[in-house]
């Protein structure tokens, strides 16, 4: 054993903040020598992925589009985690808002209103909540892993979206391509921006910022939340649920997450398609640890995260890189702040000198 | 052992501390400590909580590294040391909290810790003859769950002994025992003097130091205020080198007469929920306003189930469990708060605080029925209100209601529990083990603060192992053995010795099995 991890006695709160910056810049030094490795100029590749997307006011629209589901997953989740629920399927969640939003403006599709958008939202919501109800229902009714129900039911809502696209749900006029009909005008959110594809989701997500911090911070619901993930007998002895925990956490993150889900097919899409996220609902695990839990650490992460995924295209496009670099990058940062973390709370030492007894 | 041929008095101590100090955040634990204890000798170490012992302990096994200072063992310098290493010096170690496996038996649990336990036959045969030449009863056959707290120690004692210790540390070793139990244990630990070896009792309990040891050091604020011989001091004197000041007494009047019944157990009966636990049987009490009923008793004889019982933690049939002449065994603890109940648990970081959170938040954990949320939101000038005004009443020293719950010492987060359970005002308050590891000025601070409680009407339940301390708050007594709960009896008219007898003659069985299983 020759080094070892020793608990700080008091973890540096100048360091707990900085942490997320020196994981960023850690993951930018691994960037570095991962283009050069590729052997493409690292300078040219980092200012592709990272400047370049967003030099425009278009490019600055795009990474708040990529951004809003983003932060309405993580949102959701990290009070969740700070309840101790492990939330993983707000992918899953996201597909069953899509999946129930959209089909909403496909069932009212020719009778449209202006009540229709707000009735998809609704829909949205409760469809990512029922989702999210089921883990919740397994875990507190038969103290099922929240982990791995709500991860495979993610599995389960995609290929439930698979079947109805290719199915029942396909454009009778779209040439037998895997997707649905475009959404009439008023099932679709408005556009905030004119040249640009800006859309209401943003608006939602920055609301679902402020009351998730109002939440956590201010109102006693948030405060049994974490009394009940920082100390469960403590929660038990002044009479907070745990499982009334847990079936919050769920619904307001599966409701969360369905109302992204939402966004992305009445934004952007205006349909539904086999796939309606690059991955969302798992980058805003990332989001959340990244945000410290905290719903506004939250909003500057998901911007980061988004800036991730559309560097991965800008690579893709402009030095014919794999777009697989999205992913490589997200797992360099999660890992990096995982691991600044540690040593924020543990300092390592070298294994124990040898002790010299007396004779 | 060898000892060197000199005459005993000019030997080396056989370990000796020279200006050992210790400095963790904020905090001087431990300051130029110097500390000599002789082959043979029984030294007592006496000091308040937070007084620095614990911290002076682990230093000298080795679970902690001093900043500065020598440690000489037999007059021998020792560097850094790990706990194996201090063990193979002949270091042992008896902690508060016992280290053993439930589900294995005697001899499997020493296997565990000793070099070369491999062979459980051999080993089974040494426990024996190590227990019966220092008169500690036990059978290496049996499974440590069947065995009673004070059987428990004896398991830890022989663990240590079997390694031939020259110096044997024993931390608070009596707070678990009966008075019988801990008699036996003196025995024991004058015989072991008696062949060499040296004994470093940790304690804060007067009377045994003044019985048992020859010298004593006592801690003050992480540095030693003296050295001294107490069986020539007074507990008064000893008090007064231990806190600096004189021992305050408490007042206590005689309680009204027929008061309202605030709690009433009307046979309470409750499986434990842990398998090797205690079941609760038939339990039958009533506390009336105005008076304090204390419950003595060995800790595992169904005090966890009572405990969890009373707070709501556990549900019991509604009628069960009476609290304010209503049936209340259905409710939750939110409920049962609203009915007056006010609750201070055995554990207290992790239960009866979150050790995360600051003490305003800590407030607004049970005080939140009491005006400190308005429309769903915290009112967090309140909580912090409520906090400080906890800290000032109970003299809780901390930096002020922003700091966390784990940074207070025990004695200073137990003030605080209990002073916000106080606050609240309950007409019945429910407190478990309440001055357990707590210095003796803030326990007779908070021993008063129940009286005082007590005297503006509320009904008050006391758990509790110390025995002095029931007899000092009580009105009635009443005795848990195994699950039963004896009738309660007038303080006034019982005593230590009755109380004791009840607590070991319930367990006699238990204890009569010991020598016969080890024979």
């Amino acid at each position: 054993m020759l080094l070892r991890l020793e608990p700080r006695a008091q973890a540096s709160r100048g360091l707990r903040i900085a942490a997320p910056l020196i994981a960023l810049a850690l993951t930018l030094g691994s960037g570095t020598v991962l283009f050069g490795a590729l052997g493409q100029n690292p300078i040219l590749a980092l200012h592709t992925f990272f400047i370049r997307p967003i030099d425009s006011l278009y490019g600055l629209s795009e990474l708040a589009i990529k951004a809003a589901p983003l932060a309405l997953c993580a949102v959701g989740l990290a009070i969740g985690f700070r309840g101790n629920v492990w939330n993983i399927g707000a992918e899953g969640q996201l597909t069953m808002g899509a999946i129930c939003g959209g089909g909403l403006a496909l069932a009212f599709y020719g009778v449209e209103g202006p009540w229709l958008l707000p009735l998809m939202v609704l829909a949205g919501g409760l469809g990512g909540m029922a989702w999210g109800a089921i883990p919740a229902l397994l875990k507190t009714r038969f103290n099922a892993n929240e982990i791995l129900t709500s991860l495979m039911l993610t599995y389960v809502a995609i290929q439930l979206l698979g079947y109805l696209v290719h199915g029942p749900w396909r454009d009778p006029e779209g040439y037998n391509f895997p997707e649905t009909r475009l959404f009439g005008e008023q099932a679709l959110l408005p556009v905030l921006l004119d040249g640009t594809r800006l859309h209401g989701g943003v608006v939602l997500a920055l609301i679902a910022v402020g009351l998730g911090w109002l939440l956590l911070s201010r109102s006693f619901t948030g405060f049994q939340i974490k009394v009940v993930g920082q100390a469960p007998a403590a929660a038990a002895y002044a009479g907070f649920s745990r499982g009334r925990v847990v079936w919050l956490s769920f619904l307001i993150g599966g409701g969360l997450a369905g109302i992204a889900g939402l966004g992305e097919v009445a934004g952007p899409m205006g349909q539904l398609n086999p796939t309606v996220s690059p991955g969302y609902g798992f980058a805003a695990i990332i989001c959340a640890f990244l945000g410290r839990l905290h719903p506004f650490g939250v909003l500057l992460a998901s911007l980061l995260l988004a800036l991730l995924f559309l560097g991965g295209e800008s690579l893709q496009m402009h030095l014919n890189l794999p777009l697989a670099i999205t992913g490589v990058f997200q797992g360099l940062l999660l890992f990096f702040v995982l691991a600044c973390d540690v040593f924020v709370r543990y300092r390592v030492r070298l294994g124990p000198a040898v002790a010299s007894p007396a004779p | 052992m060898a000892l060197p041929p000199k005459a005993t008095a000019a030997a080396p101590p056989r370990l000796e501390l020279r200006g050992i100090t210790k400095r963790y955040p904020g905090v001087l634990a431990n300051e130029g400590i110097d500390l000599a204890v002789r082959p043979g000798e029984i030294h007592a170490l006496l000091g308040e909580n937070g007084a620095g012992k614990s911290t002076l302990v682990k230093i000298i096994y080795g679970v902690v590294k001093a900043d500065a200072g020598e440690m000489l063992w037999e007059g021998g310098p020792l560097g850094s040391h790990t706990p194996a290493q201090a063990r193979h010096l002949g270091i042992g170690m008896v902690f508060q909290h016992f280290n053993l496996f439930d589900t294995l038996t005697v001899a499997e649990n020493i296997a565990l810790c000793i070099e070369g336990g491999g062979d459980l036959k051999a080993l089974a045969g040494r426990i024996a003859e190590v227990s019966g030449r220092y008169g500690l009863p036990i059978d290496p056959l049996r499974h440590v769950h069947g065995l009673s707290v004070g059987e428990r120690q004896r398991v830890e004692i022989v663990r240590c002994l079997l390694q031939d210790p020259k110096l044997l540390i024993m931390d608070e070793p009596t707070s678990v025992l009966t008075p019988l139990e801990v008699e036996k244990l003196f025995e024991t630990l004058r015989r072991l003097a008696g062949e060499g070896c040296s004994i470093l009792y940790i304690s804060h309990k007067l009377d045994e130091i003044r019985e048992l040891c020859q010298t004593a050091t006592v801690l003050r604020g992480g540095r030693v205020s003296a050295d001294c011989d107490p069986r020539e001091e007074t507990p008064k004197s000893l008090a007064e080198m231990m806190i600096g000041r004189e021992l305050p007494v408490c007042r206590h009047s005689e309680p009204p007469e027929g008061g309202a019944e605030r709690l009433v157990l009307d046979g309470l009966s409750l499986a434990s929920d842990d398998p090797f636990g205690t079941d609760l049987m038939d339990i039958r009490l009533t506390v009336r306003a105005g008076e304090i009923v204390g419950i003595a008793g060995v800790a595992g004889n169904g005090q966890n189930a009572l405990l969890a019982a009373l707070s709501g933690e556990r549900r019991a049939p509604p009628g069960q469990v009476r609290i304010g002449g209503r049936p209340a065994g259905h409710l939750g603890p939110r409920a049962r708060r609203a009915r007056g109940l006010a609750f201070v648990p055995e554990e207290r970081l992790g239960r009866g605080a979150v050790p995360g959170m600051s003490l305003a938040d800590n407030a607004l954990l049970t005080g939140y029925q009491k005006g400190m949320v308005r429309h769903g939101l915290v009112r967090v000038e309140r909580t912090r209100a409520y906090a400080e005004r906890v800290v000032d009443a109970f003299k809780v020293v901390c930096a002020g209601s922003g700091s966390e719950a784990r940074s207070l010492s025990g004695g200073n987060l137990q003030k605080f529990i209990l002073g916000r359970e106080i606050l609240l005002e309950p007409s019945l308050l429910v407190l478990a083990y309440p001055t357990w590891g707590v210095d003796v000025g803030a326990a007779a601070q908070i021993r008063q603060a129940v009286i005082d409680l007590r005297d503006r009407g509320a009904g008050v339940l006391v758990v509790s192992e110390e025995l002095e301390e029931l007899f000092e708050i009580s009105d009635r007594i009443a005795v848990i053995g195994k699950g039963r709960l004896s009738p309660a009896k007038r303080t006034r008219d019982t005593g230590v010795e009755e109380v004791g007898r009840w607590m070991a003659g319930m367990f006699a069985p238990a204890l009569d099995e010991g020598p016969q299983d080890a024979a």
